[in-house]
């Protein structure tokens, strides 16, 4: 593979092509937060939280950081105006899920997102689909999925799965960004009430 | 069925259909499309089949349960060759006066035809009606005189001439090149040039490739397509099979929607019956190309609509959108190279081909060629489907061919490219039927659902229910989409019942901008489109200075 000279922040850097702007970035030291992003799975694009501004060819565009490859010359922004606009919104819009989560607080605080912007609904949950995946792709059960879609959308472990394998796992916990132990009442849940009438 | 093996046997073919039949044999063509099976066409054609028995006439006179006629708001529907005569709201009842007046005895029923609301003149022709005589009915006229499960009316019809020639005449650069300078542009929504897509699928590396009808329409007020795939399938089918020869692929795909049972038996059929002529499968015309089609169905879900989660779909998984940054033409169906084009799109292909770019080029505006199907629809006096060329302005569109507004009322917007389109009100009513025209307006064509609302209409409802339309429909991965829409509903919500606040207004505009620059897939991007137009149209009915027209 070959190398590839591109700028991030005012600095050249010089990487592996086939790499996304994340991890040229991580390379480098350079952070972009990141909520449903993970080394062991495949990039998933649903949190947005990692958009920055890239120029290619005299445009500019807002890009998914964990998804876009790097290409020779890209000039790419970690923070910007409209980056940090982005990046408050969608905390503000996800802490109304999750009030109590650490990693959001945290980048709450960085952006300087109201928590209180939105009317809270907790759900604990912001669909960022870790636990899902890494069950799919590390451990290849699919005992915990997404069912229904748009605003209904929710994380569900499968019963007759889950209470096959879930005990003696239970790996998807410690990456959940918002509240491990949601994860847990889910489960519970599950195999309490394996036909839904709960 | 005989296996046609060379151009010289089609034509041949052509002319033993064309020789059996005579064209001064009556024909009546029955509407069986979906509005008007609706109304109970069914029952019609059923009347239709009983007192030509009854009578004897089996030998002397055809029905045809066809397609679409266009003109919903008059069905059922007929017309009745060779003179074209046209009656509206037909009746079982109605049917043996049809017969021993019309058919047989060659006079007019005057209550059967079309009377002027306004003028009180009478017209029994589609040359003289206004709805049809207006239009430019380049592909969706052929629906009255084809039974859609007959592929010899199409063949009557010239009917696979152009994939004769793509074939024999033709290289695949040619009939490329011939789409390029007809400067195609997609009919889907995007208008992007359908020859470019194709250059990019053709040049993409690898030798497995893949063509896809997108028939899945899942926009609400949109049904265009379903009338002109239901009503005319080899159209369609005829033109993917250019497309594939010019792109390079052994293996297409139609994508339709898995609750139009009419629609897929059609489709079904027209493949069967395609085969059964060598036209599709192993060595098409004894040409040596080899090209193949599966129909998939979707789950029911809009955003299946979007062309990476329609791939996704037919590779069996969860249609939700692909975030990777590469085209679908490039990587798509299992990362081979697909090149997906909309109904209308791929039955523009054809006659382009029989007729030549020069031709095609002639119709329309500077950078929109063509016809346009558009589904007329909302407060307008006749409801339908309507083609007509680029460039027609939309007071024509709303006057001339639909009747204007019903109930005396006044017009106030126009609503184009339904939950991801926008809304312009009637002073900009002389604006031409343009891509890019309309999307500058904010108003993108879509692929071509044209709502029409009166003065009674409340715009921040207009934009309320496109919103409550797309939180069921998004596939709810990424959190601008999901959550942003959320939001701008329950604000909207608030506002429609009276309980709005003060800063709402800028935090639509907000989370509108947020959700149209980071969302991962086109739905999202462009789904607070109606409120933004809205916005900018309308702004007093958001600011609550309810306007009473």
């Amino acid at each position: 593979m070959g190398e590839i000279l591109l700028q991030i922040d005012g600095r050249e850097v010089k990487v592996e092509e086939g790499m996304t702007i994340l991890e040229a970035a991580q390379s480098t030291g350079i952070n972009i937060p990141t909520l449903c992003y993970h080394e062991k799975l495949e990039p998933y694009g649903a949190c947005r939280i990692c958009t920055v501004e890239v120029e290619t060819g005299g445009r500019t565009n807002l890009v998914a950081a964990c998804l876009y490859p790097v290409q020779e010359n890209l000039v790419v922004m970690t923070r910007s105006e409209k980056v940090d606009k982005i990046r408050k919104m969608l905390l503000e819009l996800m802490i109304a899920h999750a009030p109590e989560a650490g990693a959001l607080q945290e980048l709450a605080q960085e952006y300087g997102a109201n928590k209180d912007r939105f009317e809270k609904e907790p759900s604990f949950c912001i669909l960022c689909g870790l636990c899902v995946r890494y069950c799919a792709e590390v451990k290849k059960k699919n005992a915990v999925g997404f069912v229904d879609r748009g605003g209904r959308r929710e994380v569900i472990f499968i019963p007759e799965i889950a209470a096959k394998e879930c005990w003696n796992c239970k790996e998807c916990f410690p990456l959940c960004p918002t509240e491990a132990l949601q994860a847990g009442y889910l489960l519970t849940e599950a195999l309490a009430f394996p036909s839904g009438n709960r | 069925m005989p296996r046609i093996n060379s151009p010289t046997e089609l034509e041949e073919l052509r002319k033993s259909i064309l020789s059996k039949r005579d064209p001064d044999r009556p024909c009546i063509a029955i509407c069986a499309g979906t509005s008007c099976l609706a109304l109970g066409n069914d029952r019609v054609i059923g009347a239709f089949e009983e007192e030509i028995k009854k009578q004897s006439l089996e030998a002397k006179v055809d029905i045809r349960a066809t397609g679409c006629h266009g003109f919903c708001e008059k069905g059922p529907n007929i017309v009745i060759y060779p003179e074209e005569i046209c009656y509206m709201e037909v009746i079982p009842e109605g049917v043996s006066d049809i017969i021993s007046q019309t058919v047989l005895g060659k006079k007019v029923i005057d209550r059967l035809i079309y009377t002027d609301p306004n003028t009180g003149e009478k017209a029994a022709h589609q040359s003289e009606i206004p709805f049809y005589k207006n239009q430019m009915r380049h592909l969706i006229g052929n629906n009255t005189k084809v039974d859609p499960k007959s592929i010899d009316d199409y063949l009557a019809l010239g009917g696979y001439s152009a994939l004769s020639k793509s074939l024999f005449e033709m290289t695949p650069e040619q009939v490329l090149e011939e789409i390029k300078k007809a400067n195609l542009r997609g009919r889907g929504g995007g208008g992007f040039p359908t020859g470019l897509k194709w250059e990019t699928a053709r040049n993409a590396p690898g030798e497995k490739k893949y063509v896809i009808v997108n028939a899945h329409e899942g926009e609400p007020g949109a049904f265009m397509d379903r009338a002109l795939f239901t009503g005319n399938p080899h159209s369609v089918l005829e033109g993917l099979i250019i497309g594939a020869y010019a792109i390079g692929s052994h293996q297409g795909f139609i994508y339709t929607r898995h609750d139009t049972p009419q629609l897929r038996n059609n489709i079904v059929v027209a493949l069967t019956q395609a085969e059964g002529y060598g036209l599709l499968g192993e060595n098409i015309l004894g040409s040596g190309f080899n090209f193949n089609v599966e129909v998939h169905l979707d789950i029911g879900i809009f955003v299946s609509g979007e062309s990476s989660a329609l791939m996704r779909s037919i590779e069996g998984k969860t249609p939700e959108p692909r975030p990777k940054y590469i085209r679908t033409a490039v990587s798509g169906i299992w990362e081979k190279p697909s090149n997906l084009n909309n109904v209308e799109t791929w039955a523009n292909v054809p006659q382009i081909i029989n007729n030549g770019s020069e031709w095609y080029t002639s119709i329309g505006t500077e950078r929109s060629k063509g016809t346009k199907l558009i589904s007329l629809s909302g407060n307008i006096c006749n409801t339908g489907v309507v083609e007509v060329p680029m460039g027609t302005s939309l007071r024509e569109i709303v006057y001339d061919i639909g009747g204007g507004i019903p109930n005396g009322k006044k017009l106030k917007a126009i609503h184009f490219g339904g939950p991801l389109g926008g809304s312009i009100p009637a002073s900009l009513l002389d604006t031409p039927l343009d891509f890019d025209e309309l999307a500058k307006l904010g108003a993108p064509m879509g692929a071509g659902g044209m709502l029409v609302m009166d003065e009674d209409t409340n715009m921040v409802d207009v934009a309320r229910f496109f919103l409550n339309f797309l939180t069921d429909e998004s596939c709810g991965k990424c959190v601008p989409c999901r959550e942003g829409i959320r939001q701008m509903l329950k604000i909207l919500t608030n506002i429609t019942q009276g309980k709005g606040r003060e800063g709402d207004v800028a935090l639509l505009e907000e989370l509108a901008e947020v959700a149209g620059n980071a969302s991962l897939c086109a739905l999202g991007r462009t789904s607070s489109n109606p409120l933004l137009s809205t916005l900018y149209y309308f702004r007093d009915e958001y600011e609550g200075i309810k306007e009473n027209g």
